[in-house]
């Protein structure tokens, strides 16, 4: 068995974010990047099924600059045996469907693949789609937010995909297929001292544009139908009542204000 | 010059979802914008009577109708199958979405199908008046909420867009009437790309938590399974009971029936104190119907400021355990 697993290093939402000099996109410098955080459970299960599967191969794929290869180390360090990096200033600045439109022709040239794992959502621009469009442009079906995956015999995965208000649906899909996980599936393992000095013996290649046979036009910014003009920050609207001072003053301001203007105590 | 708004809806259970009568609202308000008409379209199997409905409530210049059993449930191969004859033939500039589930389990394929680009969970949009695409401005959130981008759409080939829960209300909606038609679709075209299987509840036995008066939810910045003991100590002084929001659940540290937000349980209490929680839109669907909400976290840019009556910046730790004395000392 053979799973393509497509991530995304992304910035650590947990950091303090700043608009970057030319408005369009955040203040990189200095920011902490980690794995995509649906994508660590997308590569966690890859693993798992390769593992079940017992002659499997997980193959990681990243479209990104250049420090995006500390993610795809970190998931040859969890044991990924090879990775593919996607590196070039055409493929910069796309959406879900130029940058799926990338993977896609990027898997198809590492050869054949069972499944496709990814994440189900990015956390910095949180489009939701690059999977699915991979999963289109290889003629596969896709399934989004999936919360379990039961491979059966006869080519089939049973899968379980969330629905809004605590409800689940259970499908069975045909492989090869793409699966977009959700966060939550499992319980993603950590990389072994072992395992982080294999990593630096694994393959990491890059791919331009012209080794995947693609269009610079198709890709990245000029393959996308959307232009960022700024970024910031979101309107305060009216906004709470800021409480301020010690920790014990501001716990006595608020009891004070639930009892008397809320109300509620 | 633009084409025709169309908006598709979502219903269940022979009613439209809520989510769907802000569409239309949206893709109302986008038509006149553009100086264009809105149409809806209406997917399922036996809907004729939902679609009498549609018609007889919104301003639109038509309700297309697929009915078709094929369609009585959803999967991406049958819906896409039966939307991309007559997008292709309309060109609607815009298609628009709520922005849900199952709009995101489609949305991307059938952009790539039509040749369309995409433009998922606006908020909202601004216009230069003069009814061309590329003059309005979008915006949409990013790093799950902490930050909005605006921006434009290139060209003026179709967009599929969703629009967020919440940003377009649904009683501005335009009342009006709509002839009823029936949407062109190749049957071949309609074929399920998966098996439906079963449809179950995630969490068994659930907590109920629709009925709480006071909630005291807890986000990841908590900071582990082993530093909860504030949020507990808090709930007891204040008979409140306790929720998280995603990722703290994904992490194990409270069980799953305590989610609240779009995967898990929508509340209403009278009090709910978000606690190191940034107010991620997957969250707040779940909680903004509080009477009261107080938030506490320490980054003052938190989203969760924005809808909250009270707010203290600060660490947690710090705030919650004096919050359980002063309750505790107002309770006597």
């Amino acid at each position: 068995m053979r799973v393509a697993v497509c991530l995304k290093q992304v910035p650590d939402t947990e950091a303090r974010l700043r608009v970057g000099k030319d408005g369009k996109w955040i203040n990189e410098e200095g920011l902490p990047f980690v794995i995509n955080e649906s994508d660590e459970y997308a590569l966690e299960e890859a693993q798992r099924l390769a593992e079940t599967a017992g002659d499997g191969e997980v193959v990681v794929f990243s479209l990104g600059p250049d420090r995006a290869q500390e993610a795809l180390r970190k998931a040859l360090a969890k044991g990924a045996a090879r990775a593919v990096l996607l590196s070039d200033p055409a493929f910069e600045g796309g959406d879900a469907i130029a940058t799926g439109r990338a993977l896609a022709a990027a898997i198809r040239h590492e050869g054949d693949f069972d499944l496709v794992i990814t994440g189900s959502q990015s956390d910095d621009v949180g489009f939701g789609g690059t999977g699915s469009v991979v999963a289109g442009e290889l003629g596969w079906p896709h399934v989004w937010l999936v919360m379990g995956v039961e491979l059966e015999d006869g080519g089939t995965a049973r899968v379980t995909r969330e629905m809004e208000s605590g409800m689940n649906e259970i499908v069975r899909v045909e492989l090869p297929a793409v699966l977009e996980i959700q966060a939550g599936i499992n319980h993603p393992r950590y990389a072994a001292l072992k395992g982080i000095m294999q990593a630096k013996r694994k393959p990491l290649d890059r791919r331009s544009p012209a080794d995947l046979g693609l269009d610079p036009g198709q890709v990245g910014g000029s393959g996308s139908r959307l232009e960022i003009l700024s970024v910031g920050f979101p309107d305060s609207g009216e906004g709470a009542q800021m409480l301020e001072g010690s920790p014990e003053e501001v716990a006595r301001q608020l009891v004070d204000k639930l009892q008397r203007e809320a109300r509620v105590l | 010059m633009a084409h025709n708004v169309w908006i598709v809806l979502q219903h269940r259970d022979g009613k439209l979802a809520r989510v769907s009568r802000e569409a239309l609202a949206a893709g109302q308000k986008l038509a006149s914008a553009l100086g264009v008409e809105a149409e809806a379209v209406l997917l399922g199997s036996g809907i004729g009577e939902l679609a009498g409905e549609v018609a007889g409530g919104a301003a639109l210049a038509a309700v297309h109708v697929a009915d078709h059993e094929l369609l009585a449930s959803y999967t991406p191969g049958a819906y896409i199958g039966a939307l991309q004859g007559a997008l292709a033939a309309a060109r609607p500039s815009f298609t628009v979405f709520p922005h849900n589930y199952q709009a995101v389990d489609m949305m991307a394929r059938l952009a790539q199908e039509l040749g369309a680009g995409l433009l998922p969970e606006v908020l909202a949009f601004e216009t230069n008046g003069d009814g061309d695409v590329g003059g309005l401005v979008w915006t949409r959130p990013i790093l799950g909420g902490k930050m909005v981008s605006k921006v434009r759409v290139r060209g003026t080939d179709p967009m599929i867009v969703s629009v967020q829960s919440g940003a377009f209300p649904a009683d501005e909606m335009v009342p009006g009437s709509a002839p009823v038609r029936d949407l062109a679709f190749d049957p071949d075209a309609v074929v399920p790309d998966r098996e439906i299987l079963a449809v179950e509840s995630v969490g068994g036995d659930q907590v109920d938590l629709s009925k709480a008066d006071i909630i005291v939810a807890v986000g990841r910045g908590i900071g582990g399974e082993d530093k909860m003991q504030p949020i507990h100590d808090l709930a007891a002084a204040l008979g409140a009971d306790i929720a998280a929001s995603r990722p703290v659940i994904d992490n194990g540290w409270l069980p799953r029936d305590r989610q609240i937000g779009s995967s898990g349980q929508t509340v209403a209490p009278k009090l709910y104190i978000a606690a190191a929680i940034s107010g991620a839109i997957q969250h707040v669907v779940g909680m903004k119907g509080s009477r009261t909400v107080v938030a506490i976290n320490k980054d003052a840019n938190a989203p969760i400021f924005n809808l909250a009556q009270y707010g203290i910046v600060g660490d947690v730790h710090e705030i919650l355990p004096a919050l359980t004395e002063a309750v505790k000392a107002a309770k006597g």
